[in-house]
């Protein structure tokens, strides 16, 4: 039964990492990455830099080859449903040629899918038409990136890897952006981003996979991933408390009382809240978690 | 779940590895528009033509079945051509340094089919450089040969470009910045020297002359001017031609296989 369910998701899998190595010399980019994303996932793929985000992206377009492990993409290897336009990537920088027309850009990698007619829809959809006759080099770094998107969805990708998707846009090309990156995943894509903008993660994706020195330290929703590493605060009204009872408390990290006001910074904040409600008098009990930005800095430093 | 299967089993890949007219004609264009190509393709040949077949001198002087005014309008041609021919392949390194080559590599585009495309752009390119050295030198009114002749002698130019085309691709991988067009035409300079194409070769001091048999502009530079002079074939023009092809054309395919290896 274990065997037919593994089965079935290796079959749904819209990528699959399996013990991923990658190693230039000494430098260890990916330590054994294993990853498995569903079809119709939206993942953010967070780290802090050098944290082999990039090389993994890499070996998922079929750029780089693992040195040990396996890479599949759509039950193929990634070069096949890049060949096939399964998958397409927006990449971080570079990947154009100044002295092409932005409409030009899009004619070349339309007769390359061989899919002469979406030029102008990939426009419209980026928001460029109106760039169309532009040389490339003559556009804004916003610009250029709304053109890699649009070059992105030339092929009608089932797959869309978009390595820091954003990066140059002002907050309206972004909010823009991310509208059009879901109605992709409302018809069911599959979308797997790199962002640095950690709200973008929180907001957009169902799914999030950190990152650190080539390894997945967390996996999960961006609640669950949030409610990982962070240290929760629990605040309360009290008249009076036994701060030594909650300081030998497991995961708690400090008390503090003044005037009424309880203040607990712990791991585990229902263990408190229950504590605080049950045999104290405690009222306004309010519970905050970490923001993403926190728990990130948390998982990934030291 | 069904949808991405099917979608898989109706995509295709494209034909011929994503080789095609469309993008032949998009790369050509986007070459025209490079000032700095024109210049040194265009314009500086038919410059030259126009001043080497000018003279009254040249024209009067019969050489092989015309005048040495089409010896040297035939000349320049090769120098043109051979120039146009390694522009259109040394763009690579620009595509590299730009990144184009690693986005190609997301696309179904095979890399063979990269250097196929580039290979008949140069070609496309070296074409209109020798028909424009070739119309104004018969413009001018100075050179004269039979008509067979000129067709002769630009088959020639044309079909030996290729050899350049091939040496451009090299250098646009060997090469890794800007810099590959300057470094080309320095070359190409000094080839089409040691090759006799401004200066003939029996000028030269003997020891001069021995090496300049080696260099890759001679075996063309001779094979060239054969239908115009119709002296004896010396099948060394042919082989110095072929040598210097497998040896640019070998250099292409290891760096080009490094280049695709690379991450």
């Amino acid at each position: 039964m274990a065997d037919r369910q593994a089965v079935l998701r290796k079959e749904s899998a819209a990528i699959e990492l399996c013990g991923v190595h990658k190693h230039y010399g000494k430098v260890k980019a990916v330590n054994g990455l294993d990853l498995s994303v569903s079809k119709g996932e939206v993942v953010a793929f967070l780290g802090p830099n050098g944290a082999g985000k990039t090389t993994t992206i890499d070996i998922i377009l079929g750029l780089s080859e693992p040195s040990r492990g396996s890479a599949s993409v759509f039950s193929m290897t990634p070069r096949r449903a890049v060949s096939l336009g399964l998958a397409a990537a927006v990449m971080q920088t570079g990947g154009l040629l100044g002295d092409y027309t932005v409409s030009e850009t899009l004619q070349f990698m339309a007769a390359v899918y061989g899919k002469k007619s979406s030029v102008d829809a990939v426009m419209e959809r980026a928001g460029i038409a109106r760039l169309a006759n532009s040389s490339v080099k003559s556009c804004s770094g916003g610009e250029q990136q709304r053109l890699r998107f649009a070059m992105a969805l030339l092929p009608d990708p089932e797959l869309l890897i978009l390595d820091e998707p954003t990066q140059g846009m002002d907050v309206e090309g972004r909010r823009e952006f991310w509208l059009s990156i879901k109605e992709d995943a409302a018809l069911g894509k599959t979308i797997l981003f790199a962002t640095h903008y950690l709200e973008e993660a929180d907001n957009y994706a169902d799914r999030i996979v950190l990152v650190k020195k080539g390894e997945i330290v967390a996996d999960g929703t961006p609640m669950e991933v949030k409610s990982l590493s962070s240290d929760k605060t629990v605040r309360a009204h009290v008249s009076s408390v036994d701060k030594d009872v909650l300081l030998k408390m497991e995961g708690v990290v400090s008390a503090e009382l003044a005037n009424n006001k309880l203040e607990v910074v712990c791991r585990d904040s229902d263990m408190v809240a229950r504590y605080l409600l049950l045999e104290t008098d405690a009222v306004n009990l309010e519970i905050s978690l970490a923001g993403l930005e926190e728990t990130f800095l948390n998982l990934t430093t030291n | 779940m069904s949808s991405t299967t099917d979608a898989a089993l109706t995509r295709q890949l494209p034909k011929y590895g994503g080789f095609s007219l469309p993008l032949i004609l998009l790369e050509t264009k986007r070459l025209l528009r490079n000032k700095r190509t024109m210049i040194s393709v265009l314009l500086m040949p038919i410059i030259l033509s126009f001043l080497f077949t000018s003279s009254a001198k040249a024209s009067r002087k019969v050489v092989g079945v015309g005048n040495l005014s089409a010896f040297l309008v035939v000349s320049i041609a090769l120098y043109g051509a051979v120039q146009a021919a390694s522009f259109g392949g040394s763009v690579i390194s620009l595509e590299r340094v730009a990144g184009w080559s690693r986005q190609l590599r997301t696309t179904p585009l095979s890399a063979t089919a990269y250097i196929a495309i580039k290979t008949v752009t140069s070609l496309a390119l070296s074409f209109m450089s020798l028909a424009a050295v070739f119309v104004v030198g018969i413009l001018n009114h100075k050179a004269h040969m039979p008509a067979e002749i000129w067709v002769a002698c630009a088959a020639c130019v044309w079909i030996g470009s290729l050899v350049f085309a091939v040496f451009g691709i090299f250098m646009g991988y060997l090469v890794p910045s800007e810099n590959a067009m300057q470094f080309i035409a320095f070359g190409l300079l000094l080839f089409s020297f040691a090759g006799g194409l401004f200066i003939p070769l029996s000028s030269f001091p003997h020891m001069i002359r021995e090496i300049a048999y080696y260099t890759p502009l001679y075996g063309l530079d001779e094979i060239v001017h054969y239908p115009l002079l119709q002296s004896n074939f010396d099948v060394v023009w042919l082989l110095n031609a072929a040598v210097w092809f497998a040896i640019f054309f070998t250099g292409a395919v290891i760096k080009f296989k490094q280049d695709t290896k690379r991450v």
